[in-house]
């Protein structure tokens, strides 16, 4: 019996040899910082990861994890030729992470207002503890999931964001975490990153999280970020997830909106092998809006879960939510959407959409809507609909002498592109059309059609509308 | 141009053509006319490669090539374009998308480059106008929330960009009132000339009063049952087409 209590959960050593190891690694925290990693990792030795017996992660295997060893990063080298191929072309405020670690050549975040900070974690913790001391963790606890445990164990290293109030940031800030290809015989390289983001009243920013990997990176990831926004405050938060497909992916965003503060999260994933992200919104005062839109679209053998919870727990909040899903080959998708209204969150409206496109007979997905409901004056709304391309569509652009495959890539694209108009940020729309377009053959010149259309719109043609005719 | 020679086709089973034989040369405008369940939708479907024909017997040659043998895409590319009855609603996809993936299409088939993106605005701004379209039809999806004229006149706007061999017109006027009808008239004629056929399915002489059609094929139960120029339809309009069942019962 003893032994049995005592044994570490299976899974769990492959993460706890490395913490003991890495022990010399962390010297340097301050006592705080060293108090919450401990209590993180016993609350990982105590949890493991999760298994399919829990709900929340029925449809997701993450067992495997434990079954290799792991690593953390050394240097965060890498050339800024590798960086300008994979980086989003764009202008922001940025920080640049490599296998988890800051890269302060590649970053720059010249030109901040003064009442905006911009640093690395890893600074934070060291100069500035009244900065992050008390706000790291608050959201999250150490036990919303066990990765989230893993995190305060390991974390290290992340971007933590500041506006002060009513300050309206002119650029987006871009954290932009690379992950490089693995190196044969050497253990699966992991990260464990954080992201903080504080909005002041009244302010605005957007921020661009993007994950990407080189060809042949194995990473794991394992991410927390934690969204305080003060009364007002605007927030676009924009997640690109382009991991390599051998690479593991999994956060946890959880996100405390008060009166009049607007979220709004886009969450676009194309890359990774295993990706599981988890979005929670509280919405605590009056009129605060959480708007959570994304597209997934997996292909080969990827898995990719997204489980999203907002918590309505004030009166005259508001939440729409609209995700799609395009399922290629024997990927697989998981989408659970929950929505919590408490008791007395009279007149609050929360609308809920998930639509999927399975392109093939093997691809799957696991969808469920959850709506709880302890008011009695509410607007609620949820749909899911899963199905393949419209034949008769298809046949329709054949018959105009498109070729099948670019037929079908055209209507695929045409799912997508729901979610990208009204994106806000070009870059990423273009980034996420041309990833899903990726099998349309290369004659099709996207992005002169785009420019194309673009043209004609401001164009003066000779108009004459059907009502004439009426 | 394009041959059909005893062309036997079912539906799920049922025989719906019967022995069908057509002919039709460059230059010429054919119209099919015959009561409802004749086959007349069929004849343009099969020849444009719609799933769900069966074709038992017969054959369909189209410049001496083997039409059953193409594939769909083959069939529009070598100038074989049928303007559907009901224009399939494709959100999300631009016209504008739409046509110049199937003008390149076609053009790489005919050993031509991609057409250049100044030649293909002007190109296009021309033919909106002429069927008078407003340039947002470009934006839009196709025919998504379009009335039926508005489906109609795209049909005839693609016909003009593509420039097919062998126009075919399944219903084309069904769901117009007579102004588009005339718009659309304009833009099928103005596709007329000496290499170029059209071949047109309607229930209704009004149609032939605007296209007016070299050959007049009237087919009932499966089979044509009589051809003539364009002065039966008068026949049809007075008589109907009790006369002509009678005469092939």
């Amino acid at each position: 019996m003893t032994a049995l209590a005592t044994a570490p959960v299976p899974g769990s050593e492959a993460f706890t040899s490395e913490f003991a190891a890495r022990k010399p690694r962390f010297s340097a925290d301050p006592s705080w910082m060293a108090a919450r990693r401990q209590a993180g990792i016993a609350r990982f030795e105590a949890l493991g990861l999760p298994t399919r017996k829990v709900e929340a992660w029925k449809y997701t295997d993450t067992q495997s994890l434990g079954r290799q060893a792991y690593q953390l990063a050394d240097d965060a080298t890498l050339s800024s030729a590798v960086m300008d191929e994979l980086a989003l072309a764009i202008d922001a405020y940025r920080l640049v992470f490599v296998d988890g670690l800051y890269n302060a050549e590649l970053s720059d975040v010249a030109g901040l207002p003064d009442t905006v900070r911009v640093v690395p974690l890893s600074h934070a913790i060291l100069h500035q503890p009244e900065v992050v001391g008390g706000s790291l963790n608050r959201l999250t606890g150490i036990d919303f999931t066990p990765f989230v445990a893993l995190n305060s164990a390991f974390t290290e290293e992340g971007a933590v964001i500041q506006v002060g109030p009513r300050t309206v940031l002119d650029k987006p800030v871009y954290a932009l975490f690379i992950s490089r290809a693995a190196v044969d015989g050497q253990p699966v390289t992991m990260s464990h990153p954080r992201l903080l983001m504080q909005l002041g009243s009244r302010a605005e920013a957007s921020v661009i999280e993007h994950h990407i990997g080189e060809t042949g990176a194995t990473n794991f990831t394992n991410l927390v970020a934690e969204v305080m926004l003060e009364r007002g405050a605007v927030l676009n938060h924009y997640k690109l997830g382009e991991a390599a497909t051998g690479e593991t992916h999994i956060a946890s965003v959880q996100v405390e909106q008060p009166r009049d503060s607007q979220y709004r999260s886009v969450n676009l994933n194309t890359g990774g092998g295993l990706v599981r992200n988890d979005i929670v919104c509280d919405l605590n005062g009056n009129n605060a809006h959480a708007r959570l839109d994304g597209l997934f679209f997996g292909r080969d053998r990827q898995h990719v879960d997204t489980h999203t919870l907002v918590n309505h727990n004030e009166a005259l909040t508001f939440s729409d939510e609209n995700y799609k899903g395009i399922l290629a080959d024997r990927a697989r998708g998981v989408f659970n959407g929950r929505v919590l209204v408490k008791r007395d969150s009279q007149k609050i409206e929360a609308h809920q959409n998930n639509a999927n496109l399975l392109l093939s007979d093997r691809a799957e997905i696991n969808t469920k809507p959850e709506l709880e409901i302890y008011a009695d004056d509410v607007k609620c709304s949820h749909g899911t609909t899963t199905g393949q391309l419209d034949e008769g569509a298809v046949f329709a652009l054949r018959a105009r002498g498109i070729d099948e495959q670019t037929a079908r890539g055209l209507l695929t694209l045409a799912f997508a592109n729901e979610v990208m108009t009204g994106l806000g940020i070009d870059a990423i729309a273009e980034r996420i059309e041309r990833s899903v377009a990726g099998r349309l053959p290369s004659r099709f010149h996207l992005d002169e059609l785009v420019d194309l259309s673009v043209e004609l719109a401001g164009g003066t043609v000779a108009v004459a509308r059907d009502e004439d005719f009426a | 141009m394009l041959v059909v020679k005893d062309l036997h086709v079912s539906v799920e089973g049922k025989e719906i053509l019967k022995g069908l034989d057509l002919t039709i040369n460059k230059g010429e405008v054919h119209a099919i006319m015959g009561p409802n369940g004749a086959g007349k939708s069929t004849l343009s479907s099969v020849i444009a490669g719609k799933d769900g024909y069966e074709v038992t017997a017969g054959t369909i040659t189209y410049k001496g090539e083997d039409v059953l043998e193409m594939a769909v895409e083959e069939r529009a590319r070598a100038g074989l374009l049928l303007g559907f009855q009901y224009p399939v609603e494709i959100p999300g996809v631009k016209n504008v998308y739409l046509l110049k993936a199937a003008l390149n299409a076609k053009r790489e088939a005919e050993g031509l480059g991609e057409i250049p993106a100044p030649e293909f605005m002007k190109l296009i701004r021309e033919k909106l106008a002429f069927m008078q379209m407003d340039a947002s039809f470009l934006q839009r999806a196709v025919n998504e929330g379009f009335s039926g004229g508005e489906k109609k006149r795209n049909e005839i706007l693609q016909m003009l960009v593509l420039e097919p061999k062998l126009v075919m017109l399944d219903e084309i006027d069904s769901g117009l009132d007579i102004d588009a009808l005339k718009v659309v008239a304009k833009g099928v004629n103005s596709l007329r000339n000496e290499d170029r056929a059209v071949l047109m399915v309607t229930h209704y002489q009004r149609l032939l009063e605007h296209i007016v059609p070299d050959h007049i094929h009237v087919l009932i139960d499966g089979r044509i049952v009589k051809s003539g120029d364009k002065s039966l339809a008068l026949e049809l309009e007075a008589h109907g087409y009790d006369w002509l069942q009678e005469e092939t019962a």
